[in-house]
């Protein structure tokens, strides 16, 4: 049991080490060094545009979605080479955010289901971050119900015409390609009748508005589409075999492995020790005290139960589901610390001016951003379904519609 | 990064859940709840013969000399078969503290009994309610003997000996507490047995007279070595309660996939899945701390104070929130003395007090973070 590196191991890390100390964008350094909480703001400049070039120099130098086979933008690196990678771009890797989707969901996808001529053409620019894509999944009649979604797609000749909305698409408005899942049979169960496309998020039809979240920020859209032309050479997989493809697309989870989810407990660790209430420190209050350790050893679990999952890369293995229960525990631990840091300031806990103690207002910012880490990328309860049917083997719950035509399921409650 | 076991401890865990499948049956542990005997003889013999008592003592002293995280092992699966001996106390407790601050003859003379079965020890630490604390220690040392009152003493009514911390000074430091090694059948030691919430792993009353006792390790040292065998019994204790957890998740499991409810199994209702899902994750959080804790000790790293306390509060909260949610997916039956379920749920509860209670070390983790910090 140690924490080396295996000498080939070392020898990329220090190759790596060497190409981002001459590459990186020193500049953002210290910006991107303060706690974000997963929101990564920078000062004077769009995180795309510092992102873009960033991700240039990467592939310019072989580093940019190095995990991929060179001829599609990558430079045929192992898992563990990637996780490497990740932990010494360190503080640099926030500026890839807008790519991720791109080069966790759908690069992976049409790697699996696109032609060669697509894929060569196609991947080489969603590594390089030449072009951003977005993954439109969700519908408002579908969200943790995906396969309930009704965004029509109808041939025509060659093409496919579509029509209907997806919502909370991360990134449409900066986007250039997206990841599609329609419906092209609606008479047969809900599963069946899916189909799977990328289109130019430039086509004549794609309507992108900014949703105004419940914390005041716009950082997803819906997403509208008005008979939208899009050529079959287009769609990713058989007509009807949508769902398979949009498997692969949600099983692309190695991508987490090695990124640390934010918790809060770093944070929430310092205002601790320097709040000063009536009755002294806050971290010497034992009520307080219960609360951190409780935290501190969610964290310390979170970030060890990481790096068993790299010792599975490192020896080659598949890691198991451990992973699984990161998003699970963070999500709920912000909320509750962001609930705990503001009852901590008494009556003026509610407060957000820049000149309040207490951070500027940074856990006031991560009560309201905080139910959404819960919600997005799978629910707190569809996580739990997925431990308990995939990790435990339970049996899966009674689906009602699973056998009935699309257009006989029910579609009001009362 | 290799931040996992070696493919020789992994099949020494396989050794010893086989072993223990056979030897140590829930029916086996019965035996001792019902109080027909006050621990497992015959199951206690045959670790030693395995040479599990001993994997971390080194050769010369009779042990198999592996190490800590063989003994992590071992302690994984002592938990997950609830198995009712005091390996606890000698293992992690008395035979840690002989390790830590014992002279060699000390050492030749009880290490090589521990391996073999013949001695059980324990650590004679508490005096009444409390925590840990140098202040609550009153038993006093004078002129090489020992007098006053220790409760409770883990397996104190089966023990051939214990280490006590002993009063030998009164400037209100720690440097007033010391250690001593205290030969039980000796005489002027009065062993009680107190009843308590889990019959499996007993508790004792000792009353020192005038008992004679050795010093372990320098006189005003006793605290310094305690803290360290703490933190060391607590990783050790912690591989236990993970054991335990994964049982306790493995019956609910399994019980939730063969009870039919509303012509169903009742593990595809969510509300079961859902308790069954956290469970996971709190045994997964637990074992990776844990995970944390063994390296730090059998590297003795200075992360170890740390370590261990996380190792314990997350192992100690993870065993309570298994344990009783086990007794939730089964329902009434899980609420009766015939099935398995109670007895996980009392070591659960009595393993989050045994060094010292979840507070306690909540306590400790915060003091030792900051210290961390300022450093």
């Amino acid at each position: 049991m140690n924490f080396d590196d295996t000498p080939q191991e070392a020898e990329f890390r220090a190759t790596a080490r060497k190409w981002i100390e001459a590459n990186a964008p020193k500049q953002y350094e210290a910006e991107l060094s303060k706690s974000s909480l997963g929101r990564i703001r920078l000062e004077k400049e769009e995180i795309v545009d510092v992102g873009k070039a960033w991700q240039k120099k990467k592939a310019e130098g072989g580093w940019a979605c190095l995990h991929w086979p060179k001829e599609y933008g990558g430079r045929g690196a192992t898992p563990i080479e990637k996780v490497i990678w990740q932990q010494e771009e360190g503080v640099y890797g926030k500026l890839t955010q807008p790519f991720q989707i791109g080069e966790g969901m759908c690069g992976p996808t049409v790697m699996a289901f696109g032609s060669e001529e697509h894929k060569r053409h196609y991947l080489p620019k969603l590594a390089s971050g030449e072009h951003i894509w977005c993954q439109l999944f969700s519908e408002p009649a579908g969200g943790s119900d995906v396969a309930g979604l009704r965004t029509r797609a109808e041939k025509k000749g060659d093409n496919w015409i579509v029509n209907g909305q997806k919502i909370w698409t991360s990134g449409a408005h900066y986007s250039d390609y997206g990841l599609l899942i329609t419906r092209t049979d609606p008479n047969v169960p809900k599963h069946k009748g899916l189909t799977m496309f990328f289109l130019d998020m430039k086509s004549k039809g794609v309507e992108v508005r900014p949703i105004k979240q419940a914390n005041g920020m716009q950082e997803f859209n819906e997403v509208y589409f008005t008979d939208v032309v899009i050529p079959d050479h287009q769609r990713l997989g058989a007509v009807g075999d949508g769902w398979n493809v949009s498997l692969t697309t949600l099983m692309n989870e190695r991508m987490s492995i090695g990124s640390r989810l934010a918790t809060g407990f770093p944070e929430m660790f310092e205002f601790c020790s320097n709040l000063m209430t009536d009755d002294g420190l806050a971290i010497d209050d034992p009520a307080t005290r219960s609360k951190l350790a409780s935290w501190a050893v969610k964290a310390s679990g979170l970030k060890y139960t990481s790096y068993r999952a790299i010792s599975s890369l490192s020896k080659g293995e598949r890691p198991g589901p451990e992973n699984s229960i990161g998003k699970l525990v963070s999500g709920t631990m912000l909320q509750d610390i962001a609930t705990y840091a503001m009852d901590l300031q008494g009556a003026a806990g509610e407060l957000t001016g820049a000149d309040e103690q207490a951070a500027s207002g940074q856990f006031q910012q991560m009560l309201l951003s905080s139910p959404s880490m819960r919600i997005a990328g799978g629910t707190d309860e569809i996580l739990r379904n997925i431990i308990a049917e995939r990790v435990l083997g339970l049996p899966g719950d009674i689906r009602v519609d699973k056998d009935v035509p699309f257009n006989k399921i029910p579609t009001k409650g009362r | 990064m290799n931040f996992d076991f070696s493919d020789e401890q992994k099949q020494m865990r396989d050794e010893a859940r086989k072993f223990l499948a056979e030897k140590c049956p829930p029916k086996a542990v019965r035996e001792v709840l019902d109080g027909k005997a006050p621990y497992d003889k015959a199951l206690w013999q045959g670790l030693a013969e395995m040479g599990f008592l001993g994997v971390a003592i080194p050769e010369a002293f009779g042990g198999a000399g592996a190490g800590h995280l063989e003994l992590c092992v071992i302690a994984e699966e002592m938990g997950r078969a609830n198995a009712p001996v005091p390996f606890s106390s000698t293992v992690y407790l008395a035979a840690e503290a002989l390790l830590l601050a014992g002279t060699d003859a000390q050492k030749q003379k009880w290490l090589p009994k521990i391996a073999s079965g013949e001695a059980i020890g324990t650590l004679a630490l508490f005096e009444g309610k409390g925590n840990p604390s140098p202040k609550a220690i009153k038993l006093q040392a004078s002129g090489g003997t020992l007098t006053g009152v220790k409760k409770p003493v883990p397996d104190g009514a089966i023990a051939d000996f214990a280490v006590v911390a002993a009063r030998t000074g009164s400037t209100g430091r720690d440097a007033d507490i010391s250690l001593f090694l205290v030969d039980l059948k000796a005489g002027g030691v009065e062993a009680k047995s107190l009843t308590n919430v889990d019959p499996t792993r007993g508790q004792a009353e000792l009353t020192f007279k005038n008992a004679k006792a050795e010093p372990l390790g320098a006189a005003g040292d006793g605290w310094s070595i305690l803290t360290q065998v703490l933190d060391r019994a607590a990783v050790l204790l912690a591989f236990e309660q993970v054991g335990g957890s994964d049982r306790a998740l493995e019956m609910g499991r399994d019980y939730a996939l063969d009870r039919i409810a509303f012509g169903r199994p009742i593990g595809s209702f969510q509300a079961v899945k859902h308790i069954l899902a956290d469970m996971y994750v709190s045994a997964t959080l637990a074992r990776s701390n844990c995970y944390y804790g063994a390296w730090a000790l059998s590297t003795n790293a200075s992360e170890l104070p740390e370590a261990a306390a996380a190792a314990r509060i997350s192992a100690t909260q993870a065993f309570q929130h298994c344990s009783k949610n086990n007794i939730q997916v089964h329902g009434g039956m899980g609420f009766t003395w015939e099935f398995d379920c109670h007895m996980y749920y009392r070591r659960a509860n009595t393993t989050a007090l045994t060094l010292g209670s979840l507070s306690y070390w909540e306590d400790q983790l915060i003091d030792r973070m900051r210290k961390k910090n300022a450093a």
